[in-house]
C-alpha cells in the first residue's frame, strides 16, 4: 500500500551550537516572557548574578505576550546589546 | 479538433501497436461485459475487413479480449488496455466509444454507444477516403441505437487511482510505500502521524476522491501553520481530512477552518500552552444541514460523523503540519478531550436570535466557520428552576465566573452554548443576546478588593488591568467594580442542543483577551 505523507516535508536546517565562551562576561539579558511570576524568578536570577559575577552588566527585556514568539525587533535588540540571554520560560 | 495522446499497446498476438503512425485510425473502446459492445463487434469486424489494409482499426479492450476473440472469431486487432491508461487518457466515459482520427493523430469523429447513423456516416467517409467499397452489413437486424455501458476507467475507486497515477496527477505529496506484510494502521501509529486513534490510510485514490470536494488548486498554499509555521496546501489538508474520516463534501469546511487557524489574529502558536487550549469550530449557515451535522441531542458529544471528523481533521493538521505534538512543543499540563477535535453547528432554526455568523457580519445564507481558542471541554451550568430571563441569566453568569479562576476577572473570549429550553425562558421575556451579555457582566462585577488573593485562596491572575489595580491599591481603585469579562463582546453565544434539558454550557477561554481572537471564514461550497 502507498500513502501520501500528511506531514510537513521540509527538512529542518541543522544548526550547530554557538561557541561556548570561557566564562560569563559583558552583558547578560534577562527576558521576561510576561507570564505570571516570571519576573519573580528573574529577580532571583539577577540577585544571584550580582553576587557571583559583580562585573557583569544586567539588562531587562520583556515580551508583550507569552503566547507569541518574540518580535524580530526585540530579538535583534538583544542580539546587539547582550552577550548572554536568560529567558524566564513558561510556568 | 483535438490532438489525441500517443499510446502504445499490445494485441493478443503480442504485436506492439503505436498511435499515431501516419495512418488514419479507427479506435473502438469496448469492455467484454458490455452488451452494446457485443452488439457492435460484428460491425467493427466488417469495417475492419473492408478497410483494415489501409487504415488502423483497433479494438481497445478494457477487459478480457480473448473472450471477445473466442466469441466472435474476430480478425480485428484487440489491444490490451486492461490497465485502463489509454481509456483514461482518452476520457472514455461510455463503452463502446468510437473515435476516428486522421493520420496526424487528430480526432475527427467521436461517438458513444451504438448508433446506426453514425456508423453509416463513418463508412461513407472511409469509402471516400480509401476508394474501397462499403462492407455488406445487414442493418435491419440491428437497432437504430442502443445505450452503452459505463467505461471501467470511470468506475468508483478506479478513476481516482488512474487520476493519481496519471502524468497530470494533481498530487505532489511524498508517497510512502508500506511493505506488503506491514499493517498500515500500525505503521501510521509508529510514524507518529495519528492522534492516538486509528486513522484512515491516505492512499492516493482516497486523497483524489477527497479533493473532489473542492474546486481549489491542490497546490494552493492557504497559510502557514504554527507552531512550526509549515506551509499548508489544499492537498495536505485533504490528506489529513482523509485520515480523520471526512467525506469529500466536508473538505470546504476543513479548508475554511484551516485558513482561520493560520491567521495572525487566531495565533495558533498559543495552542502550545500549558493551559491546554484547543481550536473549537462553530459552523453556521446552510452547509450544516447539507452535511447532516448534529445540532440537537448530544451536540457537544459523539455520534455524528461530520461533527466528529471535521474537528479531528483540524487537529491532525495541527499535529502533522504545525508540529503540535504533546510532550514535544505542545506542553498542556492536562489537555482536554477536545484535543481530539471540537466542531459544533449552531441550531439556528431553534434560536430566536441572529446566529453567530450574522452577528459577525455575514449573510444568513452564507456558510461560515468561526474558530475559537478555548479550553475545549464544556462546563455545564444547570438551572432547572428559573422562570424569568433575569434569574436564568444570573445563574449563567455565576456559572461562568469560575472560568480560568473565579477571582480572575476581565478575562477574554468564551463560547456560551444556550440550550433550547433555556433560550425559551430568555426569549419569553424578550431578552436579546446583548441583554444576556449585560446581565452576565452585571452579576459578575466585583470590587477589586474581593478579587485579591487572601490566606484562603489565590487567584490574582495575569490580567493586566487586575494586576495594575492591585498594585495601585487606592481605595477608589480597590472599590472599582470589575466584571468577569473584559468586554460584553467577549461573550460569544450560540444556541444548540436537544429539546429537553435545562442545562447550558460554557467553553472557557484564555484569561488574557489579547492571546487569541476568534476568526470567521466563509466556506466555499461545492454545489
Amino acid at each position: 500500500m502507498r500513502i501520501l505523507d500528511p506531514t510537513d516535508e521540509r527538512v529542518a536546517v541543522r544548526r550547530s551550537l554557538a561557541a561556548r565562551p570561557e566564562g560569563v562576561m559583558g552583558t547578560v539579558g534577562l527576558l521576561d516572557i510576561n507570564k505570571a511570576r516570571g519576573d519573580v524568578m528573574l529577580k532571583q536570577v539577577q540577585l544571584r548574578l550580582n553576587d557571583l559575577l559583580p562585573d557583569v552588566a544586567i539588562k531587562h527585556y520583556r515580551k508583550l505576550t507569552p503566547a507569541r514568539p518574540a518580535a524580530d525587533e526585540l530579538r535583534q535588540q538583544m542580539l546587539r546589546e547582550c552577550d548572554f540571554v536568560i529567558e524566564g520560560l513558561a510556568d | 479538433m483535438t490532438s489525441l495522446p500517443a499510446f502504445s499497446l499490445y494485441d493478443l498476438e503480442g504485436n506492439q501497436c503505436s498511435f499515431p503512425n501516419n495512418k488514419a485510425s479507427l479506435l473502438c473502446f469496448v469492455r467484454e461485459e458490455c452488451e452494446t459492445c457485443h452488439l457492435s463487434m460484428p460491425v467493427i469486424e466488417a469495417v475492419y475487413r473492408a478497410y483494415g489494409d489501409t487504415i488502423n482499426l483497433w479494438v481497445v479492450g478494457q477487459e478480457d479480449n480473448q473472450k471477445l476473440r473466442d466469441r466472435y472469431q474476430t480478425t480485428v486487432p484487440l489491444l490490451d488496455d486492461t490497465a485502463l491508461k489509454v481509456s483514461f487518457a482518452y476520457q472514455v466515459e461510455i463503452v463502446p466509444t468510437i473515435i476516428f482520427a486522421n493520420a496526424s493523430g487528430t480526432e475527427v469523429v467521436r461517438w458513444e454507444a451504438f448508433h446506426q447513423g453514425d456508423w453509416k456516416d463513418l463508412i461513407t467517409r472511409l469509402s471516400q477516403l480509401t476508394g474501397l467499397p462499403a462492407p455488406a452489413i445487414d442493418w435491419e437486424q440491428l437497432p437504430a441505437l442502443r445505450p452503452g455501458c459505463g467505461s471501467k476507467s470511470v468506475a468508483p475507486g478506479i478513476l481516482e487511482r488512474l487520476t493519481a497515477e496519471a502524468e497530470s496527477s494533481p498530487l505532489r505529496a511524498r508517497q510512502i510505500e508500506i511493505a506488503e506484510r506491514e499493517d498500515p494502521f500500525e505503521f501510521m501509529f509508529d510514524q507518529g502521524m495519528t492522534d492516538g486513534l486509528p486513522v484512515i490510510p491516505p492512499t492516493p485514490e482516497r486523497v483524489i476522491r477527497m479533493l473532489s470536494g473542492t474546486r481549489r488548486d491542490p497546490q494552493e498554499v492557504v497559510g502557514t501553520c504554527a507552531p512550526n509555521y509549515a506551509p499548508v496546501t489544499i492537498e495536505k489538508i485533504a490528506i489529513n481530512a482523509v485520515m480523520a474520516g471526512c467525506k469529500p463534501e466536508y473538505l470546504p469546511v476543513v479548508i475554511a477552518a484551516t485558513e482561520a487557524l493560520c491567521s495572525h489574529e487566531f495565533n495558533a502558536h498559543a495552542l502550545v500552552s500549558t493551559y491546554g487550549p484547543s481550536p473549537v469550530i462553530v459552523v453556521n449557515g446552510p452547509i450544516r444541514k447539507r452535511l447532516g451535522m448534529n445540532m440537537g441531542i448530544n451536540v457537544l458529544g459523539h455520534g455524528n460523523r461530520a461533527n466528529a471528523t471535521i474537528g479531528r481533521a483540524l487537529k491532525l493538521i495541527l499535529r502533522n503540519l504545525g508540529g503540535l505534538r504533546p510532550g514535544e512543543i505542545e506542553r498542556a499540563a492536562l489537555g482536554s478531550p477536545a484535543k481530539y477535535g471540537a466542531c459544533y453547528p449552531e441550531f439556528e432554526e431553534r434560536s430566536p436570535w441572529e446566529p453567530l455568523h450574522v452577528e459577525r457580519g455575514f449573510d444568513r445564507n452564507d456558510s461560515v466557520v468561526t474558530l475559537f481558542s478555548l479550553e475545549g471541554s464544556p462546563h455545564q451550568i444547570a438551572d432547572q428552576t428559573s422562570r424569568s430571563a433575569r434569574a436564568l441569566a444570573g445563574s449563567l453568569g455565576l456559572g461562568m465566573e469560575c472560568g480560568w479562576h473565579p477571582k480572575t476577572h476581565s478575562v477574554g473570549d468564551v463560547l456560551l452554548v444556550i440550550s433550547p429550553e433555556h433560550v425559551d425562558t430568555l426569549w419569553r421575556d424578550g431578552w436579546s443576546k446583548d441583554d444576556l451579555r449585560m446581565r452576565i457582566q452585571e452579576i459578575t462585577s466585583r470590587p477589586v478588593r474581593e478579587l485579591l488573593p487572601t490566606e484562603d485562596y489565590g487567584g490574582l491572575g495575569a490580567m493586566p488591568e487586575q494586576v495594575a489595580l492591585a498594585h495601585g491599591r487606592t481605595q477608589e481603585q480597590l472599590n472599582r467594580l470589575m466584571p468577569k469579562f473584559k468586554s460584553p463582546k467577549n461573550i460569544h453565544i450560540i444556541v444548540a442542543g436537544g429539546p429537553a434539558g435545562k442545562w447550558s454550557a460554557v467553553f472557557n477561554g484564555f484569561g488574557d483577551a489579547a492571546v487569541s481572537v476568534p476568526v470567521s471564514h466563509k466556506i466555499e461550497e461545492v454545489v
